[in-house]
Parts: C-alpha cells; structure tokens; sequence
C-alpha cells in the first residue's frame, strides 16, 4: 500500500468526553467512554442489531446478531478507542478509533441510530472521540466515506479533515490529531 | 462459460483465483487467469505466477496463466472483449482495520466499462 496522506498543520483541541447537552430534539445526552462492562456492551449490541441497513456504509455495521457481535469484538479491543453517545438509557451513537496495521494511525468511523439522526448528536460524539484520542497522544486519524455521502463530508470537513485520496469509490480523508514526537 | 479471472496479488484477488478454479472443476468452465500489474500487490509478479500454477495444479484444472503490462483495468476489458469472454472475475475489495470494505481502481475501471457480466468475489 502506498502511505496514506495527513495534513501538515495539527488539529484544533477537541472536548474530552465525558460530556452532556440537549440534542436538537430537547432529548438529554451524554457522550462518554466506553467502559468495556457488560451492561455497556449489550446495549452496543441493541443499537447496532436495530440499525437501520439502509446507513450501512462500505459492509459495517453487518447484518445478524452473531456478525454483529464478531465485527463489536474486534473493534472493542484494548487497543481500540471507543466513544458512546447515550439517551435515556440506549446508545443512541457510538464512534470508534481503529488502530492500522502500522500502529502509526487510526481509522475512525462512526454511526448515529436512526432515531437519532439529525440532532446535531454525530458533531457532539466525533469531537469527543477526536478529544479523547488527544488525550491519549493519538497522532493521526483517517476515514474513508462513500463520496456521494455529502452529510457525511461535510461533518468531516467542518470537523478539519481534509481529502487525501480521491480516486477510489471511496474517499479518504485525514486529520493530524497531535503533533509527532519527531516535531517537538 | 469462458472465464477472465484478472488478479493483480492482493489477498482479495487470491480468494477470487481460488474461487474460480473451484467453481471452474465443477462447473466445466473454461478459465484463463490474468495477470495484471497492481502497485499496491504485497506479491510480485513472479510469486504470483507461482501461486496459480499451484492453485489450478492442486484442483487438477487445466487453465491459462497469462501476464500481461500496463494499465491492469483497460487489459482487463479490452481482452475480455477481443476473446469474448462471458465473464470477468476479480476480487471484492480489502477490508479495512474497522471492516470497512474498499473496493480499488482496477474494479471500479472494469465494473464501469467492461461489457461482459463482473463478478466481484466476496
């Protein structure tokens, strides 16, 4: 694979989770990590198990229960960053940091339930994903995303990332979250 | 049914090889394997050779291995088209560290230009 791209210039600061607001809806939500209990687990797996299939995006989140929770396994690994958004008990989002085979950077993705969709709940939880990677030194943090998905590039844009690779069906993007030891 | 299995080294196009020398015992089809020049291969051409040599050797398969340069999607089609094959096979895209499937420029070239049916192999 030829390297991946980042910006020069290091991201702004992002709000460390853990963090409450109004949705757009009035609803109270908090955006925290996730603690790797059971409680906190299953109800991951209820989010994704009612996930609508039409917001899949590139094969994730699967279909069935058991891919489910194959797919949660592995994304919910010590070394993997985990960021829930819950409402009234449910998650309502969850954003994750998967880290690359260079163990260099991450790949981020994140899915918003339908029921809480255009809420404003998506800017929220990808800022405090992005917040708690600086507070663990993560350096760099790319995505890819389907390039007719325009709600999709424009929360990342206004989030800083910037496109670095246009000519698959897929683009990706990338952001520098902290400056490189190399740098300092 | 006359098959253009094109791989370019990538570990989804070494499941498409298997997936059609398999298919091709059964189903009597007749295979040519392409090789094709793919930058981001972790293999190299010669390794690959190797690699379809066995697979259809293993299966008993009697099949073509041929290499060819330049630009892998445009061989892909226009050869396709000058034998009249029936269909393209090529493999379904790499998954990312979180799942997330990618699909790469040689498939998006022969997908949206190649006459023939394309089967993507998941």
């Amino acid at each position: 694979m030829s390297p991946r791209r980042f910006p020069e210039d290091v991201a702004d600061d992002f709000p460390s989770p853990p963090m409450t607001f109004d949705d757009r809806s009035g609803r109270a939500v908090e955006v925290r990590a996730y603690d790797g209990s059971e409680p906190e687990h299953e109800a991951l797996v209820a989010m994704y198990t009612s996930f609508d299939p039409a917001d899949r995006a590139q094969g994730i989140p699967p279909g069935g229960e058991s891919r489910v929770r194959d797919w949660l396994e592995a994304i919910l690994d010590e070394d993997c960053f985990n960021v829930l958004a819950w409402c009234d008990g449910e998650v309502a989002g969850h954003a994750t940091l998967v880290p690359d085979g260079d163990g260099e950077s991450y790949e981020l993705a994140i899915f918003v339930h339908q029921d809480y969709q255009e809420a404003g709940i998506g800017t929220r939880l990808i800022r405090g994903l992005l917040g708690y990677g600086q507070r663990h030194d993560i350096e760099k943090v790319w995505l890819t995303v389907e390039r007719w998905n325009h709600p999709a590039v424009s929360l990342y844009k206004k989030i800083g990332f910037e496109t670095s690779n246009a000519e698959s069906f897929e683009m990706e993007m990338s952001l520098r979250l902290c400056a490189s030891e190399d740098d300092e | 049914m006359k098959v253009l299995c094109g791989i370019g080294g990538s570990d989804d196009s070494i499941r498409a090889l298997e997936r059609t020398v398999d298919r091709a015992v059964t189903a009597d089809d007749d295979v040519t394997i392409l090789i094709v020049e793919n930058p981001d291969s972790p293999r190299s051409t010669p390794e690959i050779v190797d690699r379809a040599q066995q697979t259809i050797d293993a299966a008993g398969l009697d099949a073509d291995i041929r290499t060819v340069e330049g630009d892998p999607g445009s061989q892909l089609v226009s050869i396709a088209e000058r034998e009249e094959f029936d269909e393209i096979v090529l493999g379904g895209g790499q998954t990312s560290p979180m799942g997330k499937i990618t699909i790469g420029p040689i498939a998006e070239f022969v997908l949206l230009n190649a006459t023939t049916s394309v089967t993507l192999v998941r």
